[in-house]
């Protein structure tokens, strides 16, 4: 079975629209940075992409099954991980998300333990005894990733943390539930948002839904940052103000316009015809996604490829929801563009899985 | 066998189920439906982008250029406003004021700022709220005029980034007027323009914020004195720090402004009413220049310029001496025996009485069953017009009075301009009143008793006059019925003819010989008398409250004792033959006329004084150096 993987069997149309996007951020993060104090963001973002191609390949040339059978080893390091963030993780305005490592790199380890859920979630839904899912294998695999998710949430960092849950309701989607399943997930859905805003969100995290449904109320505050975003873009029209030209970005009216904001920024310098064409590059990637899982030689294969589309295109709807003031501000990135390491290097991760799945497409 | 049988239907159970594990076909349809939740989510996106991108374009571009672009304000300095001989009385001294960006306001600062500045913070609150009604966003308000080098220090220290960044300095000029309240009444104040003004037809074109005249000079002639403030537009960061200036707008100073108003005499007046209550008038009959206008208390101008605290203001706008009143044009008062000469005149041109008319005074009268007293208890016994006037024989002019009826006493009353305003150009100026048979109907609906005639005649009654119309009727009558409306600035333009008035002038040199002989054959002001001046005059002594009033209210006394003191008036000018200076004295409470002589006496002796030291050739070479006339006001 071991068969000698090419390069050349790698998703090609994929890398091309990944190196595409990564190339349109990395010269937003130098548009928005080039005069402030993180103006050596861009090539650190550079090193970050060729890190994540060697990664890429790195992934998908260990055999996925081999990385499904030691989903208890990920799943136990990820946690105490997370828990050693807890205890002696670096605070950044005012949550503590990262590990120290050297030369002044931080390591997220929320980001890379949404690739332990994707593997824990195909493996979970692979192994089920039956064809459709038992209440009480929906409660285990709830468990499962209710607990790393505490854990992000304690950091706090509810964005990342919500990203998780994506990933599980795509395998359960594809699954199937009984009527009696979607009642309980609908009743859940309903009790959860009210406690989570009771007991769970911190103040800043209320706030920021508030100023969400009503930015014009605290427009110096917790609005700021929706409507300088709404303003970035919305004045760049339709071609937008030109590379390292838009007045919200140079003038820093925008909040972090190189990581979370950086798709306002996008939208200030390049206009909606820009806008378009980066959203379309996104489609296609999904698309391509799918398609990986639709040509999956098992179900596995499948759940890997649609737990990673699932992740994208929260990550998208959130982000760049965000950013037009559509979706509530979680501080979540935008992948592949955003100016950040450990977010770009579990993307690669992540799509380093779905060229494992496709290249033993033909395992039989 | 039948174990192993069993185990081999077991096995291909598991054979069975792996096959279907491996069967990636059972969602297919699920996938698909993921694929189009995928457009949605993409469409969703895409139409939020287009929302703004394209059908908001305009509205976004205009809210970073608000972000991005803040105007700052260059203050325009006001005009001088100077004497007649171009010496300065108003000046500006450059200082800094304090503004604040009002986009970058967080409004939990301003508690700090308030503390810090000493700045009242309701009234902060107050004038923000008004701005933000009616000022946009990006125009800043300024918060503090002329900081000390303390406050300076403190703004310096706390507009950094993590502190108070709205703050910020500009350069202004601010109103420098003299102390001790010099004149306080002619010049007025500024302040900022105020709501209820900004809703009145006269200040309608000014913004919330402005510095505006308010009062005298000052307000007649803002808009000479005003500037135009210039504005700089300047490019920000999220800071406020300036990365680019736009473009600028230069201020243009206002204009300065010549008074007629003669600071040598003006500083005369003041100190001659030093710690007493009243005013003091000096004009040219010749011209209608007003050459000394006081009135006392006065108030601190220098705390309205720019913008007075709440509490400052209440206090001098509740003061009971009443500081803002302009006496010389507001106070409405009885003119006592000062209007005794237009009696004459009424007396003498209505035929009522000849040049041979005596009466004889024992010290009171009594007319129509009431007994009015003279003011010498003795009486004056025979007395004539010309003894009458000397001696502001009472009972002289109860006759007089009587003989020729309130209708033709107020007819050459109003001829001389009582009653009505003189057109001076100071605003607030007050009408006074001229009793008459109509008057009384109107305002009344009573008819007139013949007795009120015998009050009117010695200048009491209904009679009110404010000191400018008196000096205005004196100085007319004194040219032989030439009235030229009195008037602060020298502007030729402005210049109005006079009113020309055909009296018998032997009448008017019959009584301007009575007055020449109140100060020089030892009448009523003999020991005003100077030397070498023909110096003519009246005094008057006039009740503040009616005897009846001060009968019916002694017990309660409500009235403090001030207001049972007459008021002295003087009225005076010189010389006798074509009088180049009048000036009126009213001295509040001062008791008695002769009281009220000496002010008058100093600010002629000092006019003559004066125009003795300068020869005419020194006063030729001083017109060049006066300013140009200005030109005629903008409305």
């Amino acid at each position: 079975m071991a068969h000698y993987r090419s390069i050349r069997d790698l998703d090609w149309p994929l890398m091309l629209i990944t190196l595409s996007l990564c190339a349109l951020g990395i010269l937003q993060i130098y548009s928005a940075t080039h005069d402030t104090v993180w103006k050596d963001a861009w090539w650190k973002q550079m090193l970050f992409v060729s890190v994540g191609l060697l990664l890429l390949w790195f992934v998908s040339s260990i055999d996925y099954h081999t990385l499904l059978g030691q989903v208890p080893l990920f799943y136990g390091v990820s946690v105490v991980l997370l828990l050693t963030v807890l205890l002696v993780g670096t605070k950044v305005f005012g949550s503590r998300r990262w590990i120290p490592l050297f030369a002044g790199f931080h390591f997220q380890v929320s980001e890379f333990v949404k690739l332990v859920i994707i593997l824990l979630v195909a493996r979970y839904l692979t192994e089920l005894k039956s064809d459709h899912l038992e209440t009480r294998d929906f409660l285990k695999i709830g468990g499962l990733v209710a607990l790393p998710m505490a854990l992000v949430i304690k950091q706090p960092d509810l964005g990342t943390a919500l990203s998780y849950l994506p990933i599980v309701a795509v395998g359960i989607f594809l699954v199937g539930l009984s009527w009696r399943q979607v009642l309980l997930i609908g009743f859940l859905a309903l009790v959860l948002p009210v406690t989570a805003y009771q007991f769970v969100l911190q103040d800043y995290q209320k706030a920021r839904l508030v100023s969400f449904l009503n930015p014009e109320l605290d427009p110096r505050g917790s609005g700021y940052q929706v409507i300088q975003s709404q303003i970035a873009v919305g004045s760049g029209g339709m071609w937008g103000l030109g590379v390292t030209r838009g007045t919200q970005t140079q003038l820093r009216f925008l909040p972090v316009p190189h990581t979370d904001f950086i798709f306002a920024t996008f939208g200030e310098e390049h206009g909606f015809v820009g806008v378009v064409v980066a959203l379309g590059l996104y489609f296609l990637l999904l698309m391509q996604i799918v398609q990986n899982a639709q040509a999956a030689p098992d179900r596995a294969g499948m759940f890997i490829c649609m737990g990673v589309a699932g992740l994208l295109l929260f990550h998208l709807l959130v982000n760049v929801g965000m950013v037009v003031g559509r979706m509530p501000i979680t501080g979540i990135p935008l992948p592949l563009m955003s100016a950040g390491g450990s977010s770009t290097l579990s993307v690669f991760l992540m799509l380093g899985l779905v060229n494992n799945v496709r290249l033993r497409r033909f395992v039989n | 066998m039948p174990v192993k049988l069993i185990r081999t239907d077991h096995d291909q159970e598991e054979r069975v189920k792996l096959i279907l594990r491996d069967d990636t076909k059972f969602a297919s349809v699920k996938i698909a439906f993921f694929q189009y939740l995928s457009v949605a989510v993409f469409l969703f996106l895409v139409s939020g982008f287009w929302q703004l991108q394209v059908q908001n374009q305009e509205y976004y571009i205009d809210r970073a250029a608000r972000n991005r672009i803040r105007s700052q304000p260059i203050l325009a300095p006001r005009g001088k406003i100077l004497d007649r001989d171009s010496r300065v009385i108003v000046d500006n001294h450059s200082s800094f004021s304090l503004i604040l960006a009002r986009e970058n306001l967080k409004t939990e600062h301003l508690k700090s700022i308030c503390e810090g500045l000493d700045i009242d913070c309701d009234d902060l609150r107050e004038r923000l709220r008004r701005f933000d009604r009616t000022r946009a966003k990006y125009e800043s308000i300024v918060i503090k005029d002329e900081l000390t080098p303390g406050e300076l220090a403190f703004v310096e220290a706390h507009r950094g980034q993590d502190t108070f960044p709205e703050m910020e300095l500009i350069h202004a000029q601010r109103r420098l007027y003299p102390r001790n309240g010099f004149a306080s009444h002619v010049i007025g104040y500024t302040g900022e323009v105020s709501d209820p003004e900004l809703n009145t037809t006269e200040f309608a074109r000014f913004r919330q914020g402005d510095i505006i005249g308010k009062a005298g000079i000052e307000r007649q002639y803002n808009d000479i004195l005003m500037g135009v403030d210039g504005q700089r537009r300047v490019i920000v960061d999220n800071r406020g720090r300036v990365h680019k200036v736009i473009d600028k707008k230069e201020a243009s100073s206002g204009r300065n402004l010549n008074l007629t108003i003669d600071l040598d005499l003006q500083a005369v007046a003041e100190l001659a009413m030093e710690n007493r209550r009243g005013a003091v008038i000096a004009l040219d009959p010749r011209s209608g220049e007003i050459l000394a206008m006081v009135s006392r208390p006065s108030y601190d101008p220098n705390k309205f310029a720019g913008r007075i605290r709440s509490k400052d203001w209440n206090e001098i706008r509740d003061n009971p001496d009443n500081p803002l009143l302009n006496r010389a044009i507001q106070a409405q008062l009885a003119p006592g025996s000062t209007f005794k000469p237009f009696i004459a005149m009424a007396a003498l041109d209505s035929g009522a009485i000849d040049d041979s008319f005596t009466v004889h005074c024992g010290g009171g009268a009594s007319f129509y069953g009431r007994y009015f007293k003279c003011h010498a208890a003795k009486g004056h016994g025979s007395v004539d017009l010309h003894k009458g006037i000397v001696h502001s024989c009472d009972v002289f002019f109860y006759n007089l009075g009587n003989r020729t009826s309130i209708d033709k006493i107020a007819q050459w009353a109003e001829t001389a301009g009582f009653g009505q305003r003189t057109g001076i150009d100071l605003p607030g100026e007050v009408e006074g009143i001229v009793p008459s048979t109509r008057w009384k109907i109107r305002n009344y609906r009573q008819k007139w008793y013949a007795g009120e005639t015998i009050s009117v005649a010695i200048g009491q009654g209904a009679l009110t006059v404010t000191p400018l119309q008196l000096a205005h009727a004196t100085g007319g009558l004194a040219m032989g019925g030439v009235w030229y409306r009195p008037h602060l600035v020298r502007d030729p333009s402005h210049q109005t003819p006079p009113r020309r008035v055909k009296i018998d002038l032997a009448h008017a040199a019959s009584v301007i010989d009575g007055l020449y002989g109140v100060v020089n054959e030892g009448g009523t002001a003999a020991r005003s008398r100077l030397p070498g001046i023909e110096f003519c005059g009246k005094t008057g002594s006039a009740q503040r409250v009616s005897n009846e009033f001060m009968k019916a209210h002694r017990q309660k006394n409500p009235l403090t004792e001030e207001d049972f003191k007459d008021n002295a008036w003087f009225v005076g000018f010189a010389p006798r033959q074509d009088p180049e200076i009048v000036v009126v004295a009213l001295y509040e409470s001062g008791e008695h006329g002769p009281e009220a002589a000496p002010i008058v006496r100093d600010v002629i002796k000092s006019y003559f004084d004066k125009k003795s030291r300068t020869t005419p050739a020194t006063v030729v070479a001083a017109v060049p150096l006066r300013q140009q006339p200005f030109p005629p006001p903008q409305r």
